[in-house]
């Protein structure tokens, strides 16, 4: 699994006797201010994390502390069963998003492939204690033997967090939900699927419009389906959808009230040079994120991650690589369904930066100011808090370092 | 994937001139150098060839094109594998669905373009004419007891033009043929019979992929019948030199019905009530003795992931779970295509 010759071997095996199927993380997400951390997994489950908050000088100095401890655990989805298809329907979370704070409370919005459901998340820390017709334990007092009046008066207790469900936006999908994105207006979300795009309510769970569709007359005539989509973050009209055919699409919903026509697309011509029968598969987006600024687009393909200037259409202003070093492994990716993963991508705070995941455990982040991309290791064992990750190497050709990561051996064959 | 479980799914499935292709398939995925070559563009083609063997001239460029060719075939089959198998699972995945079938779309255009459907069978290397295979299926594919005497007729008559165009129309139907002799050589007649129903699913890949799994053997042996039936009386005037055309052209019709099941059936699972009636309507005249012979072949659905050599073993008396009757029924079925297969084998 990619480890060289100065780790010592660890053996993962313990691990695999806890570590179920159902354990396995589908999705994470921040809050916005970074306190919080959701994950979700494919039993069904969320779990959300909170930022320890340490007090101490030193640590103030040096900006938030790195740990983060399991705040709440609930079980958003159960396995369903569609009785008209004959299907199970998984359990699955496939993505998560928080809503912003209007209050103490935190809401967040978690999705399976056919149904949304908001969450409520909401401490409590304190219980009235001293009520006039029932005892300590809730049961109602013998009214004989109350003789004053009494103010009910809160007392604090240990933390206790509450999550409830309150809504559920049920059969507002035929194909598998891959995306869900709340408006910078803070009262509607969108929703997408394989070939349509709903808008919600937040308040209303019995209805959604359709604001894209594009499934054909006749099944046998698709060929592209939606990937991923979401709202501009400042403008509550105007959203993304990126395809299959790695066409990025951007929508206004003032023009019309089913968005099939874009306003503008997205579309890098296609290098001759580089053709191959995967060039369509490779060219998939498999996520859109729009900049912080709104000004930018990033996306993700097989092998790169592009970004875009809303305003330029004819092509990306800038091109990372993450791992060229499997353009030449396509047909061996292309048979054992490699080529089919789906990466994210995701902006820092300050959209300085973009990082995205590879595999082996690898990420790469790239520095837009500079040009240059880091590939680092999500090492399970040097998981200490503030721990400087290592940067990791893949050895491609020339002077091989020890510590470089062999493509056939340990990357694509792992 | 072992060849063994290959053959097994291809029986299944109609995708049958896998089987003759996997050799080549990993060899060029044990070969590092080759996915390289793949990767690259027609417009590439004739000049890596050119480059690699300057001396050799144009024959070094054909045996590169050719190699070209013989990848492309593979990643056809391998799509169309991939395809039919994807259907299979509880939840298909729309976007890889549609990427695959984009993929074999785009493997289709190039080879259209190129005119090479020849290459698909001249790549396969198989022995014998092909009137004899095609004969071979076409009888196979018959019901046993009410017309075993007019296959006898038919072998003898020039029935040429009429079985092209079942190979035409079920494109892998006489490739399935070549797992049936290999069978019949561990003589066991039986599976045979089971090969041979089998190789009327590649005709209508449709009725593989009904909702709730590999359909019930008589389904399937039905289809055979409708659709032989159907295609000999439309094509009877087809020529050798059309066959690329029509090769195209049934490959396209295939091909789009392909992708229509694939898609289909996302759209069919909830209007199935409609499509169930079209088919009780299609086995309306069905041949009762085929049932026969599926009640004594059922062993072998319920171990569907056994190979072949494994289903020859298990096929026995003991194994039957049937009647009298139906023993008797099969040993008839069993002689005669026993003297069928001493044919094209040539024994």
């Amino acid at each position: 699994m990619g480890e060289d010759g100065e780790s010592p071997k660890i053996n993962h095996s313990f691990l695999r006797d806890y570590v179920t199927e159902a354990d396995v993380i589908s999705t994470v997400e921040f809050n916005h201010t970074g306190d919080l951390l959701a994950t979700g997994d494919k039993g069904g489950r969320v779990v959300i994390f909170q930022r320890e908050s340490e007090s101490k000088g030193e640590t103030d100095e040096l900006g938030e502390s790195g740990e983060y401890n399991v705040y709440s655990t609930f079980q958003s989805h159960e396995p369903d069963f569609d009785y008209l298809k004959s299907l199970e329907i998984e359990e699955k979370i496939n993505k998560i998003r928080w809503l912003p704070q209007q209050n103490a409370a935190h809401f967040l919005l978690s999705t399976n492939d056919k149904t949304i459901k908001l969450w409520k998340v909401s401490e409590r820390d304190k219980r009235p204690e001293g009520y006039n017709l029932k005892d300590e334990e809730g049961r109602l007092k013998d009214f004989s033997t109350v003789t004053s009046l009494q103010v009910p008066i809160l007392k604090p207790t240990d933390l206790m967090v509450e999550v409830r469900p309150r809504r559920v936006f049920a059969n507002g999908h035929t194909y598998h939900v891959n995306s869900i994105s709340v408006n910078s207006d803070g009262e509607t979300y969108l929703s997408a699927d394989d070939l349509r795009i709903n808008v919600w309510h937040l308040g209303i769970t019995d209805r959604s419009f359709n604001i894209v569709d594009i499934k054909p007359a006749n099944m046998e005539d698709l060929t592209e389906v939606i990937t991923a989509a979401e709202f501009h973050p400042q403008h509550c009209h105007m959203f993304v959808y990126s395809s299959s055919k790695g066409t990025i699409r951007l929508c206004d919903m003032r023009e019309s009230a089913l968005c099939d026509k874009h306003s503008k697309i997205f579309e890098e011509p296609e290098d001759p040079g580089n053709r191959s029968f995967f060039s369509e598969i490779i060219s998939s987006v498999s996520d859109v994120k729009f900049s912080h600024s709104g000004r930018y687009l990033l996306t993700r393909d097989y092998l790169t991650v592009k970004v875009w200037d809303l305003h330029m259409e004819k092509g990306p202003v800038e091109t990372y690589q993450v791992h060229e070093y499997l353009r030449s492994k396509l047909c061996s990716l292309y048979e054992n369904d490699c080529i089919f993963d789906k990466f994210e991508c995701v902006w820092n705070s300050t959209d300085s930066v973009i990082m995205t995941g590879a595999y082996n455990s690898f990420f790469r982040m790239f520095d837009r100011e500079t040009g240059r991309g880091v590939t680092l290791e999500a090492w399970r064992e040097s998981s200490k808090p503030r721990a400087v990750l290592r940067t990791r190497r893949v050895y491609t050709g020339g002077r091989r370092r020890r510590g470089d990561v062999g493509v056939d051996k340990d990357l694509v064959w792992a | 994937m072992s060849a063994c479980i290959l053959v097994f799914v291809s029986t299944v499935l109609g995708c049958h001139y896998v089987v003759r292709l996997l050799p080549l398939w990993l060899a060029g995925h044990r070969d590092r150098s080759r996915p390289a070559m793949f990767s690259k563009g027609t417009k590439r083609k004739f000049s890596d060839g050119e480059d690699e063997m300057p001396d050799d001239g144009l024959a070094g460029a054909k045996v590169a094109s050719s190699a070209y060719s013989l990848q492309r075939q593979s990643l056809l089959d391998m799509s169309l594998i991939k395809l039919q198998l994807c259907h299979m699972l509880v939840e298909p995945n729309l976007c890889r669905s549609v990427l695959i079938a984009n993929t074999v779309r785009q493997i289709q255009e190039e080879m259209t373009h190129d005119g090479s459907w020849q290459v698909v069978s001249d790549s396969l290397g198989v022995e014998g004419s092909p009137s004899e295979r095609l004969v071979a299926t076409e009888v196979l594919c018959r019901s046993p007891s009410p017309s075993s005497t007019l296959s006898e007729q038919e072998l003898e008559r020039d029935t040429e033009p009429r079985l092209y165009s079942l190979v035409s129309y079920d494109d892998s139907s006489c490739r399935e043929e070549e797992v049936v002799a290999e069978v019949i050589e561990d003589d066991n007649e039986a599976l045979c019979s089971e090969a041979a129903s089998n190789v009327c699913l590649s005709g209508t890949m449709s009725h593989c992929w009904e909702p709730g799994e590999l359909r019930v053997q008589q389904n399937n042996d039905d289809i055979c019948e409708d659709s032989r039936l159907g295609s000999g009386d439309e094509d009877v005037d087809v020529e050798e030199e059309d066959e690329d055309e029509e090769e195209e052209q049934e490959m396209s019709q295939k091909e789009s019905k392909t992708m229509g099941q694939v898609f289909g059936t996302f759209e069919i699972k909830n209007g199935s009530s409609g499509s169930e009636s079209a088919l009780e309507e299609l086995f309306s005249d069905v041949d009762a003795s085929y049932y026969d012979l599926d009640t004594m072949l059922t062993g072998m659905q319920s171990t569907p992931k056994i190979g072949p050599y494994d289903l020859l073993d298990n096929l026995g008396p003991s194994h039957g779970p049937t009647s009298i009757g139906s023993t008797a029924n099969c040993r008839s079925d069993l002689n005669e295509l026993d003297h069928i297969m001493e044919i094209i084998v040539g024994s």
